[in-house]
C-alpha cells in the first residue's frame, strides 16, 4: 500500500509553505535521505528529504504550490511491486483542507484601518515583516550613520528573514554579521552610539538579550543622566518577544515589563504592520536608546500600511483600535490581535468593547487609557507576560491613581499563567492567555 | 598579527631616535605629579565627608595614561573603569570640574550627577569613566568601530584593570575587533590586585598579555612604572593600530599605592612590598631623576612646578568645596533627550 509523503513544518511558527520544486519526478527510485524538494518557509528555502525508501507513485501538488498546509499529503511513495496508480491510504483530504501541525493565532484576516487613519488615502497590504525591512531600509537611505548589526543580519538575510535585501542594498559596512556574543556586540553598539553612530541592534529574539542586560541598563539607558546630558545614546535594540510557538521556558518570554522599569529607555511594542513601519522608523530617528518588541508569529501576517513616501508615528501614543462603550481592553503586540477577536466575540453577546492598541509601553499614554476609562467605567488588560509586576498591574495602579472615580468594576488582568512555558502544545497553550480569558474577563467586569 | 612573548619593555635610551624632547619629558613630569596631589587631596576630602561613595585613587599608576596619552592625537577617544580621576586630567580635562563631581556639585562634569566613577568629556574626548567592571571594554570597541565607520583616522584607548581582564566581554570585545580590524588599544593596567585578589589568585595564567594571541591580537607587555618605556611602546602600538592592522593590547605591569578604594585597608598585601614599589619603582621619582640626569630641570625648577600644580589642585579643591549642590530641578532633567 502506496504511503503519503506529507508536507513538512520546517520552523516552529510555519502553518503552510511552497513547494518550489520537485527534485525527483513520478517513477523516481529514492532511498532514506534522498533531497525530494525544496520547500520555501517564511523564513528560508529548504531542501527536504525522503525518510523512507520506494518509489515515487504520484505527485500529488505541482510544483510552484503556495499555502500548502502542514501535513498535507504532496506524493505517495510506492513500496516494491506497486504500480504507479496506487491509491494511498488512508485517503487524506485535499492539501488545502489539511489541518496544520498546531494552533498559532491565525492571520489577521481583514484589513483594519481606523477613523484616526482617514488621513491616507491610499494603503497597501504587507506583512510586518515587509514592514520592519521597509522601515530600516528607508532610514538607512536617510542617514548614512544608520547601521544594522546582529547575528545573522547580513548574509543569511537574518534569522526571521526580517533584513532580507539589506547586505545587498547597503554592504557590509553597513549590515554587520556578528559572532554569538550578545554581550560584546551590545556593548560594542552602545559605544558606537555614544560614538556619533546610531546603531539597530538585532536580537535574534530578547531571549538573548539577558546576555546582554548590563549593557542596555547601565550603560544605555543610564549614562545620559550620569553624564549631566553629555552622553546621549541613539540606539535601537529590536528582535522578536515573547512567546513563539512550542520553543518551551528559555525561548517563551514577554520581556515588556523588564524593560519598562527602567527610566532612560523607551519601549515599544507594535502590533500590526503599519505599527512595525512607523513606529520602527520613528525609533531610529529618536534620540534615545529603544527598546523595540517585535512579535514572531505577528511577523508573517499582513495588514494594510499606509502607501506614502514617509510613514512615521509619534512615540507614546495608544491607538484605539476598535471604539466601544462598555469595556475597554487595554492591549500590546500579539495581545492586540487576540483582544480584537474578543470584541467581535463581545460585541455578539451585546457588550461593545473598546480595544486600545498601546504601541507605546514606556512612555504609556495614560491620557488615552483614562478617556476610554471615562466612557466605558471598565477595563481588562491583556498581556503575554507574568501578572506580576506586571504591564497590566502598572496600567491598574495607574487607572486606581488617576482614575479611581470612573471605575464601576475592578481592572481585571488577563496575563501569561504564573509558571515558566511549557513545552506540550496543551500545556503551553493554557499558558497562553487566549481570547476566551479575555471574553471571560470583560464579561466579568461588565457584571455579566 | 601575534608578537613573541618578550622581555617586558623597557625605555629607550636617551638620545635614541624614539626619545622625548626634554620640554616633552617635562610636561610629562608635570601631568604626573598633578595626577598624584589631586588625588592626594581627593583623598583629604574624601576623609573630610567631603566626597561621598566609592572613591578610587590612581596612585602609583601615573605613569600608564600619561605614556599613553603622549602617543595619542586630537579625535582619538579613551575610555576606562571606575578609576578614572587620572585619565581625565591626562584628557585635559579641568580639575576643577572633576574635583566638583568628586564633591557632587553643580559645576561638576556631571553636574553632580555621576560622581567619581561616572564623568565624560566629549570635547576632550573621555567618554568614561564606567562603574562596572569591563563594561567599558566593548564600549571602547564600539568608540572604534564609529572611528572606522566613520574614517576619521582615529582610535580608542580602552583601559581596564587585571581584575576586569577576567570578565567574559572582554574576549568577545577582543574577537570582534580582531575579526574587523577595529582600531582600538586595550590596556590592561596590572597593578596586581582585582580589589583585594591576587592576580595570582584569580588568574590561571598570569602572562595576562598572552591572552590575546588566541584571537589573533598584536601583543606588548610594559613596565607600566615606567613611563618611558610606557611611551615607547605606546608610539609602536599606535603606529600598528593606525596602519590598519586592527588591535593591540597591552598589559602594563604596575602598582597602585592606596586601597581598591577609600575604604580599603589593603590587608592582603605586606607594608614591605608597598615599600619596596614606593622606594624603588615610583614612576614620578623616576622620572624625576631623569630630568635631573639630563639637566632638563633644576632645584628651582622644580620648585616652582611644585608650587604650580599645589596652586592648581587648591583651586579645584576650593572650587569644589564652594560650588553650589545641583538645584533640586536637576532630579528630573537628563533622563530622556527630548526627540
Amino acid at each position: 500500500m502506496a504511503i503519503d509523503i506529507l508536507m513538512p513544518a520546517l520552523s516552529p511558527t510555519m502553518t503552510e509553505g511552497k513547494l518550489s520544486k520537485w527534485l525527483v519526478k513520478e517513477g523516481d527510485q529514492i532511498s532514506s535521505g534522498t533531497i525530494l524538494a525544496e520547500i520555501e518557509t517564511d523564513k528560508a528555502t529548504m531542501e527536504f528529504e525522503a525518510v523512507d525508501e520506494g518509489r515515487i507513485g504520484k505527485i500529488l501538488v505541482p510544483e510552484g504550490t503556495e499555502n500548502v498546509a502542514v501535513n498535507a499529503p504532496i506524493a505517495t511513495l510506492l513500496a516494491d511491486g506497486e504500480k504507479a496508480g496506487a491509491k494511498s491510504a488512508p485517503a487524506k483530504e485535499t492539501a488545502a483542507k489539511a489541518e496544520p501541525a498546531k494552533a498559532v493565532a491565525a492571520p489577521v484576516a481583514a484589513a483594519h484601518v481606523t477613523e484616526n487613519d482617514a488621513q491616507y488615502s491610499t494603503w497597501k497590504t504587507q506583512t510586518v515583516r515587509e514592514a520592519l525591512r521597509d522601515a530600516m531600509a528607508e532610514e538607512m537611505r536617510r542617514d548614512p550613520n544608520v547601521f544594522l548589526m546582529g547575528e545573522e543580519v547580513a548574509q543569511y538575510q537574518g534569522a526571521y528573514k526580517i533584513s532580507q535585501g539589506l547586505l545587498e542594498e547597503f554592504g557590509d559596512k553597513r549590515v554587520v554579521d556578528t559572532p554569538i556574543t550578545e554581550h560584546g556586540f551590545t556593548g560594542l553598539g552602545v559605544g558606537a552610539a555614544f560614538g556619533g553612530l546610531v546603531p539597530i541592534i538585532e536580537f535574534m529574539t530578547f531571549n538573548f538579550a539577558m546576555q546582554a542586560m548590563d549593557q542596555i541598563i547601565n550603560s544605555a539607558a543610564k549614562t545620559l543622566y550620569m553624564s549631566g546630558g553629555q552622553m546621549g545614546c541613539p540606539i535601537v535594540f529590536r528582535g522578536a518577544n515573547g512567546a513563539a510557538a512550542r520553543v518551551a521556558a528559555q525561548h517563551s518570554q514577554c520581556y515588556a515589563s523588564w524593560y519598562a522599569h527602567v527610566p532612560g529607555l523607551k519601549v515599544l511594542a507594535p502590533w500590526s504592520a503599519s505599527d512595525a513601519k512607523g513606529l520602527l522608523k520613528a525609533a531610529i530617528r529618536d534620540p534615545n536608546p529603544i527598546i523595540f518588541l517585535e512579535n514572531e508569529i505577528l511577523y508573517g501576517q499582513s495588514f494594510p500600511v499606509p502607501d506614502v513616501a514617509d510613514f512615521v508615528l509619534p512615540i507614546g501614543q495608544a491607538k484605539v483600535e476598535r471604539p466601544g462603550k462598555d469595556v475597554t481592553i487595554v492591549a500590546f503586540s500579539i495581545m492586540v490581535g487576540k483582544a480584537m477577536k474578543a470584541a467581535e466575540e463581545l460585541a455578539a453577546a451585546g457588550i461593545d468593547a473598546e480595544v486600545i492598541n498601546l504601541r507605546s509601553i514606556r512612555p504609556l499614554d495614560t491620557a488615552t487609557i483614562l478617556a476610554s476609562i471615562q466612557k466605558t467605567n471598565r477595563c481588562v488588560t491583556c498581556e503575554e507576560g507574568w501578572a506580576f509586576s506586571g504591564i497590566g498591574a502598572e496600567i491598574a495602579a495607574t487607572i486606581m491613581e488617576q482614575g479611581f472615580d470612573h471605575l464601576d468594576a475592578p481592572v481585571l488582568r488577563v496575563a501569561g499563567k504564573d509558571v515558566p512555558m511549557p513545552y506540550a502544545a496543551n500545556l503551553e497553550a493554557m499558558a497562553l492567555p487566549q481570547v476566551s480569558d479575555i471574553i471571560d474577563a470583560a464579561k466579568a467586569v461588565c457584571y455579566r | 598579527m601575534t608578537t613573541k612573548k618578550g622581555p617586558i619593555k623597557k625605555g629607550p635610551a636617551a638620545g635614541s631616535n624614539s626619545a622625548p624632547t626634554p620640554d616633552e619629558l617635562i610636561k610629562y613630569y608635570k601631568d604626573m605629579l598633578l595626577i598624584r596631589r589631586f588625588e592626594e587631596r581627593a583623598g583629604q576630602l574624601y576623609g573630610m565627608g567631603l566626597i561621598g561613595g566609592f572613591c578610587h585613587l590612581y596612585i602609583g599608576q601615573e605613569a600608564v595614561v600619561v605614556g599613553l596619552q603622549a602617543c595619542s592625537k586630537p579625535g582619538d577617544t579613551v575610555v576606562t573603569s571606575y578609576r578614572d580621576h587620572g585619565h581625565m586630567l591626562a584628557c585635559g580635562m579641568d580639575p576643577k570640574g572633576v574635583m566638583a563631581e568628586l564633591t557632587g556639585r553643580a559645576t561638576g562634569y556631571s553636574r553632580g550627577k555621576g560622581g567619581s566613577m561616572h564623568m565624560f568629556s566629549r570635547e576632550k574626548g573621555f567618554f568614561g569613566g564606567h562603574g562596572i567592571v569591563g563594561a567599558q571594554v566593548p564600549i571602547g570597541t564600539g568608540l572604534a568601530f564609529a572611528h572606522k565607520y566613520k574614517g576619521d583616522g582615529g582610535l580608542c584607548m580602552a583601559y581596564m584593570g587585571d581584575g576586569a581582564f577576567n570578565q567574559g566581554q572582554v574576549y568577545e570585545s577582543l574577537n570582534m575587533a580582531s575579526l574587523w580590524h577595529l582600531p582600538v588599544l586595550y590596556v590592561v593596567e596590572n597593578n596586581k590586585y582585582g580589589m583585594g585578589t591576587s592576580v595570582e589568585r584569580a588568574s590561571a595564567s598570569t602572562d595576562l598579555a598572552s591572552r590575546g594571541q588566541p584571537y589573533n591580537v598584536k601583543t606588548m607587555t610594559v613596565d607600566g612604572m615606567d613611563l618611558m618605556a610606557v611611551r615607547e611602546a605606546g608610539m609602536e602600538a599606535v603606529e600598528y593600530i593606525r596602519a590598519g592592522k586592527g588591535p593591540v593590547l597591552m598589559e602594563a605591569k604596575t602598582y597602585r599605592y592606596r586601597g581598591h578604594s577609600m575604604s580599603d585597608p589593603a590587608k592582603y598585601r605586606t607594608k614591605e612590598e608597598l615599600q619596596k614599589m614606593r622606594v624603588e619603582h615610583d614612576p614620578i621619582d623616576h622620572l624625576r631623576q631623569t630630568l635631573i640626569d639630563l639637566k632638563a630641570l633644576d632645584d628651582d625648577g622644580f620648585k616652582t612646578m611644585d608650587k604650580e600644580i599645589k596652586d592648581i589642585v587648591i583651586a579645584a579643591a576650593d572650587f569644589a568645596q564652594t560650588s553650589p549642590e545641583p538645584d533640586p530641578s536637576e532630579l528630573w532633567t537628563d533622563i530622556i533627550v527630548a526627540a
